[in-house]
């Protein structure tokens, strides 16, 4: 019988995998061939740990040791000195989780984890998602095992009910409602549906299930056809995620095998299976009606509601869609109960949310907290604060949909109510973080550029009013705005909100908005002092010199690429405003901070 | 996929995959020292005699794991047991017969066998 | 997202075709079977000018105008070839914050071709991106398969040149 006395998690998602985690499995492998260890130790690929900001990772068990910012030439020295003479290579280990020479902490308790709960991730970072097995030795299967064997379609709608569960995917409704509406519906032909068409920039928590526990979607959906009556399901994913779509291949592959999916699962009598459809790059595919629209092989344009697709969605058929982070909580509802599930989180909003922490914060990564957490937890906690010595400014969360979280509100406690009402949303989880550097109108302008880049064009108030409201920002950052300007973007806001089509469109100018409500200083300095604070746009700042700092070592004159810094050596040089493009370069260069934005 | 009691089967198997996975503060820590004279003296069958023991019992919340050189290299292969809450225990010139009486002893029932014990061989 | 017509020469080859037709037959019958189709056919042959919709619009039995307007709709399909390397810089937020896109401005004039162009020599095509899900990383760029991360923008240069 073979023994195993250590594994080694390599982290095969898609942030470790771009820092060449592949070539440390390989490395990896190889070293332990050499040495003869292969036998006694194995190597997992896993899904993502989270901490992305360190990768490539690895963790060596049974000691739990939390490597980060592996490279393949720490390999030898890893299998040298800690698997075969059992010293932990500290300089390699993540430094929170050092105690001392001789004692590490789990990496649970470090700050970056011990404040997540982890639910939806659960299995994420733990299993290798290639393999069906450990799937089930986790309770994988479990949950579908007792909802076909022993409960009614009713039944399992009230559970999720009960669970006080809501969709993760942006607006917050209640799974159970969605399911009990589908249910409801008449008709022999149902579909069920999972949108990870993750269209967000800033956002990658549904990616980083479907890579690190592909299974988990896949026996939610199962139950979910169960519940309303279909049996046939859909996952939309988008095609910028090979690393999930080849896993998910594989993960229904392995099902249809074992008999979690096909004819007559757990010999109930229930018969279910799930196709693969790849999204194309349409933002406005991630509304249901247009992703079913585009799953018709149409463009995705959405539909005017109601019919709701409860009634009649998909190929014009009663249709359930729920986003990969909703499915992923669904199995250990089941197993662990209703209740388990809404004694986490708020009064409201139960269980935890996903987040994805990027931007301007040290610990760069993917993190699961229960609803009610404070923004200042996340941040200041979990993330590590700001980088650099930098002020935090704002938060952005729900992405070109969603709003700014200013700085004086860092103490929200984050659920659905909560950001709504202070003009930011949920959504599917985003999280960018903010410093000084990075204003605010410029941040407003980014979001509306996506949008009109991604608005279908189907209904007027979403084609022609973004593209209007475009423009206006266009101006300030320009420096052409004007204070008029201001109360105009407002009320064409109020009407593309009122009348726009789909959520696309309804939600848009929400950074507008938020960012006209919290950074109106901001706005004003653009169009009365004709300065950006944060020195970024830049038709409203110029580069100069200053003689004093200068020390004439041409550095500068050298990297401009339009040849607008002229002097003499060992003279202060001077900038020619007229010719300079503000590219920044001379700046970098710069060693002696001589050179500034004013 | 024909049962509960069938994937309850399944499960159990896998188990063994995955269970090394977890946090591991609570744990009875079964030490092998490692390093170049305890391996020399034989220490490699001696851990993977523990890992086949504890494996072949079914035993939770037991780390076996290593570590390098404990300092004594005359009574080497050296292994160290800690469970939570009691002191270190020992045992020098470990031999892989030993081993399984120091797991249904001691790793099982919570006695230490003081006959192998650092103790009795000074 | 503007597309605009290719004026590169199509240079399709009968087994490209035959793939294709091939891939057709086995999903006829499927439910909306247009995506996948034009998915596999830019797998085949690298982009989706006129010439491939046509194929595809007599085979499915799908007006040509119905084909080109699903084609022109999403971002993933392009009319136009693109070069050898094919260079994506992510203009996802996490990356915009952190300076992605100045790394899109210097290499825009280190090829001199804008966004979704392509150099006269067919070497290189440059694309912004949306977010590629890589946020740890920001600010990311990719060239074919190879993945950069935490560029600055001094090493954006020497990076193309290895290219070159």
């Amino acid at each position: 019988m073979e023994m195993v006395r250590s594994h080694i998690l390599v982290c095969a998602g898609t942030g470790c995998t771009s820092s060449r985690s592949p070539e440390i499995l390989e490395a990896l492998e190889k070293e332990l061939a050499q040495q003869g260890l292969d036998k006694e130790v194995r190597v997992v690929k896993t899904g993502c740990f989270g901490l992305c900001a360190l990768g490539p990772i690895m963790v060596v068990y049974p000691e739990g040791a939390f490597y980060s910012m592996v490279t393949p030439d720490d390999v030898p020295e890893i299998v040298s000195e800690h698997i075969l003479k059992g010293r932990i290579v500290t300089r390699l280990l993540y430094q929170e989780t050092v105690v001392d020479d001789s004692t590490i902490k789990n990496l649970n308790h470090t700050k970056f984890y011990e404040k997540q709960l982890r639910v939806a991730l659960r299995n994420c970072g733990v299993i290798n998602p290639e393999k069906i097995e450990e799937y089930i030795a986790l309770d994988g299967y479990e949950a579908l095992g007792r909802v076909l064997t022993s409960m009614q379609p009713q039944e399992v709608i009230d559970v999720v009910k009960a669970s006080g569960l809501r969709g993760r995917g942006g607006a917050g409704f209640p799974t159970g409602m969605k399911w009990q509406f589908a249910m409801q519906s008449a008709g022999d032909i149902k579909y069920v549906c999972c949108n990870a068409d993750e269209g967000d920039p800033g956002a990658f928590m549904d990616r980083s299930v479907l890579e690190g526990d592909p299974h988990v979607v896949l026996e939610a959906m199962t139950i979910a056809g169960y519940a309303i009556g279909a049996h046939q399901g859909y996952i939309y994913v988008r095609a910028e995620y090979p690393i999930a779509i080849h896993r998910l291949e594989i993960a229904i592959a392995q099902a249809r095998e074992m008999g979690f999916l096909g004819e007559n699962i757990f010999e109930s009598g229930f018969d279910f299976d799930i196709e693969l459809r790849l999204g194309s790059g349409a933002f406005v595919c991630g509304e249901e009606t247009a992703l079913m629209t585009s799953i018709e092989g149409n463009r995705g344009e959405p539909r005017y509601r109601p019919p709701f697709p409860a009634v009649k969605g998909l190929f014009g058929k009663p249709t359930i869609l729920n986003n990969v982070e909703t499915y992923a909580n669904i199995p250990q509802i089941f197993i662990k109960g209703a209740e388990w599930f809404s004694s986490m989180g708020t009064e409201t909003s139960k269980g935890t949310k996903v987040f994805c922490l990027v931007g301007k914060i040290t610990n760069t990564g993917l993190v699961e907290i229960p609803m009610g957490t404070t923004l200042r937890e996340i941040i200041e906690e979990i993330g590590g604060g700001i980088p650099n010595g930098k002020k935090f400014k704002a938060a952005q969360t729900g992405g070109p949909s969603g709003g700014c979280i200013p700085a004086a509100l860092i103490d929200t406690h984050i659920d659905y109510e909560n950001l709504t009402a202070i003009g930011a949303m949920m959504g599917s989880g985003g999280l960018i973080v903010m410093d000084e550097d990075t204003c605010m109108v410029d941040i407003a302008r980014y979001f509306l550029d996506f949008t009109v880049d991604e608005s279908c064009g189907k209904c007027v108030p979403c084609r022609i009013g973004t593209k209007r409201l475009l423009e206006m920002l266009d101006k300030i950052v320009e420096g052409k705005g004007t204070v008029e300007m201001l109360d105009e973007m407002q009320e064409l806001c109020n009407h593309i909100k009122d009348n726009s089509l789909c959520a696309l469109g309804q939600t848009a100018p929400n950074p507008v908005l938020s960012t006209l409500r919290y950074f109106k200083d901001e706005y004003m300095a653009h169009v009365v002092d004709k300065k950006c604070p944060a020195g970024v746009c830049k038709d409203l700042l110029s580069y100069s010199i200053i003689a004093e700092k200068c020390k004439g070592c041409t550095a500068c004159a050298r990297v401009c690429p339009v040849g607008a810094i002229s002097g003499v050596v060992k003279e202060p040089h001077t900038i020619d405003t007229d010719k300079c493009i503000k590219c920044g370069a001379c700046i970098e260069k710069c060693k002696f901070d001589a050179i500034v934005k004013v | 996929m024909k049962s509960l009691a069938e994937l309850a089967k399944l499960r159990e198997q896998m188990q063994s995959e995955v269970n090394l996975r977890h946090d591991s503060a609570s744990d009875t820590r079964v030490v092998v020292g490692m390093a170049t004279c305890g391996i020399a003296a034989g220490a490699r069958p001696v851990l993977s005699a523990f890992v086949e023991e504890v494996s072949r019992r079914q035993l939770k919340n037991i780390m076996v794991t290593q570590t390098g050189c404990i300092g004594m290299c005359a009574l080497e292969p050296i292994v160290e047991v800690t469970a939570p809450g009691q002191d270190k225990i020992t045992y020098v010139k470990m031999t892989p017969e030993k081993v399984s009486k120091i797991v249904s002893d001691h790793l099982v029932n919570g006695i230490p066998v003081t006959e192998y014990t650092v103790g009795a061989q000074q | 997202m503007a597309k605009r017509k290719t004026a590169v020469a199509f240079k399709g080859t009968e087994e490209q075709e035959g793939q294709l037709l091939a891939f057709i037959e086995q999903h006829r019958s499927m439910q909306g079977n247009l995506m996948p189709v034009l998915q596999k056919a830019q797998e085949i042959y690298g982009y989706l000018p006129i010439e491939v919709q046509k194929i595809i619009a007599k085979e499915l039995g799908i007006p040509l105008a119905e084909v080109y307007g699903v084609v022109t709709f999403y971002a993933q399909f392009t009319l136009n070839p693109k070069g050898e390397y094919k260079i994506a810089v992510c203009l996802g937020t996490a990356c915009y914050v952190k300076g992605s896109g100045d790394v899109l401005d210097r290499i825009s004039r280190k090829l001199g071709i804008e966004s979704g162009g392509i150099t006269p020599d067919g070497k290189f095509s440059l694309d912004a991106t949306r977010c590629i899900g890589a946020c740890g990383l920001a600010p990311v760029m990719t060239i074919n398969d190879d993945v950069y991360g935490r560029l600055n923008l001094d090493e954006v240069d020497g990076i193309i040149e290895k290219y070159m």
